[in-house]
This record gives C-alpha cells, structure tokens and sequence, in this order.
C-alpha cells in the first residue's frame, strides 16, 4: 500500500539548462503549473501565490522552498489543503500535512530526464514501513495483501 | 487542482498521520482481515503493552481507520477501509495532476 509516496519520470527534448530555467524561474514556472507566484524562489524562504487554474481561483499557493542546486534539483515542502473545494475551503494551511516535492535533473542525449516526486504523505520512510508489513511479529505480512485487495476494489 | 469535489470533511490530516506509524500499520494490517478483534486478541504476540495497544487503536478510530463495539465489559474493533480508500484516492488524483502539469512543462520547455 503506498499511501507515502508519487514518482514520475518524464523525457524531456530540451537542454537541462531550458528546464532548470522553467522549474525555477518563478513566473516560468507560474506558466505551466498555472500560478502566479509573488516573487522569485529563494531557499528557505516561503513562496507565495494564487493559483489559477479555472475554478480553483480562490486557492492560496504557498511552498516552503528548499533545495536549488543548479541544474540538478530543485525541491520545497508545501501544504495539502483539507478541501479545495470554493465552500469548505481555508486557507489556513497551519495544521495540514506537508509534503516534500522534489525535481531531479539528469542530462541525457536528446534532452533531459525530469525525475518528479512527492513524499511523506504519512511521514514514514519507505524502508521502515516496508518493515512493518513484513513484519517480524510473525503472520501479519500477508494481510497487507488483503488492504491492498480490499481498497483496490473500493478505491 | 489538487484536490477534486468530493473527499472532504474528513481531514486528511488525520488518516495520514495514523498511517504513519509502524505499530498502528500492523494494528491495521491484523484487522484488514476482516473480523473484529478485542484487545487482548491484539495484544496477544506482540511485544506491546495492552495500554499501548489500546492509545494506538484508539489513534486509529479517531482517523475513522477502525470502529470499537462494546461487547459486554469488553471493547472489539473492527476495520473501516473507507479512510484509506478516501487518501488512496486523493493520492490518485494528485498523481493525475503531476501527470497534467508535467505535461504541461514538456510542451512549454520544448515550444
């Protein structure tokens, strides 16, 4: 069951350079993920914005950034609102889980590889939960196959 | 965005957070089975306390993740896959999002 985590790996034609420009540069970025963000993206400082993809005008960006390594990644943690939908939705993010979303850049022969993920949905580390389902209690491990059956056929 | 109309009301806050945890996983991993179980049932093969047992599946129904039943002087808790349906599929379509916006940063990057 992973409820902690999401990675993408996507191929991009272009120059590590192009991408690390579209990913940083702040009012790129506000481009393609549709926000537009106050100012430019510095580590350890929180950025800010409105988001404007259609019907979700009211939602409050925000992103805590940290980590800008040239060319090779670029990560912040940010808040999961509790409902974005316009009647239930507060834009006090103060007791919502955070997650840590990373961009990794690898230069390859035609272009870029982007390495997108997001974790800590639960704020357990892959490896410790993976233990707990093996269990070492002895006869729970196979249960785990049991979640996985049963919220499969109900997801 | 990243969250669509529907799973809301429940913080997911809270399922998150009950999720993390190796103890309540395996609490959680026994009950899925099924049936429900009483403390001492859980308790039993496990080096926990009964008190610890109980702090963890009283974290679990606080998420909704488990149900307790009296059943004469005794308390049996019984699964609820409802609340981890609910985050797998916030996770779904967060996912889905990424898909869209790294779509997006392709066309962009390669216009």
């Amino acid at each position: 069951m992973s409820t902690d985590r999401i990675e993408k790996r996507i191929a991009l034609k272009a120059p590590i350079s192009r991408v690390w420009r579209a990913l940083t540069d702040y009012k790129e970025f506000g481009e393609w993920f549709r926000v537009k963000l106050e100012g430019p993206f510095v580590v350890g400082k929180v950025s800010r914005g409105s988001i404007l993809y259609p019907g979700f005008e009211h939602v409050k960006w925000e992103a805590l950034v940290q980590k800008m390594e040239p060319e090779r990644l670029f990560s912040f943690t940010w808040p999961h609102a509790r409902s974005l939908d316009k009647a239930d939705y507060s834009p006090d993010y103060s007791n919502e889980p955070r997650t840590l979303v990373e961009f990794r850049l690898e230069k390859t022969a035609n272009g870029t590889l982007l390495v997108l993920t997001e974790s800590g949905f639960d704020k357990l580390p892959s490896d410790r939960r993976e233990k707990a389902y093996r269990g070492n209690e002895g006869g729970w491990a196979e249960q785990v196959k049991n979640i996985e059956n049963y919220v499969a056929k109900n997801a | 965005m990243r969250e669509k109309a529907g799973a809301r009301g429940r913080p997911k806050a809270l399922v998150f957070a009950a999720l993390g945890d190796e103890t309540r996983l395996l609490l959680v991993a026994r009950l899925c089975a099924g049936r429900t179980y009483s403390i001492s049932q859980l308790t039993r093969g496990s080096r926990l306390s009964r008190q610890a047992i109980t702090k963890h599946l009283r974290v679990l129904e606080g998420a909704g993740i488990v149900h307790s039943l009296r059943a004469g002087r005794e308390s049996l808790f019984e699964f609820d896959p409802e609340p981890i349906a609910e985050v797998r599929e916030y996770l779904r379509s967060v996912s889905e999002q990424w898909d869209e916006a790294l779509g997006r940063l392709k066309a962009f990057v390669e216009r």
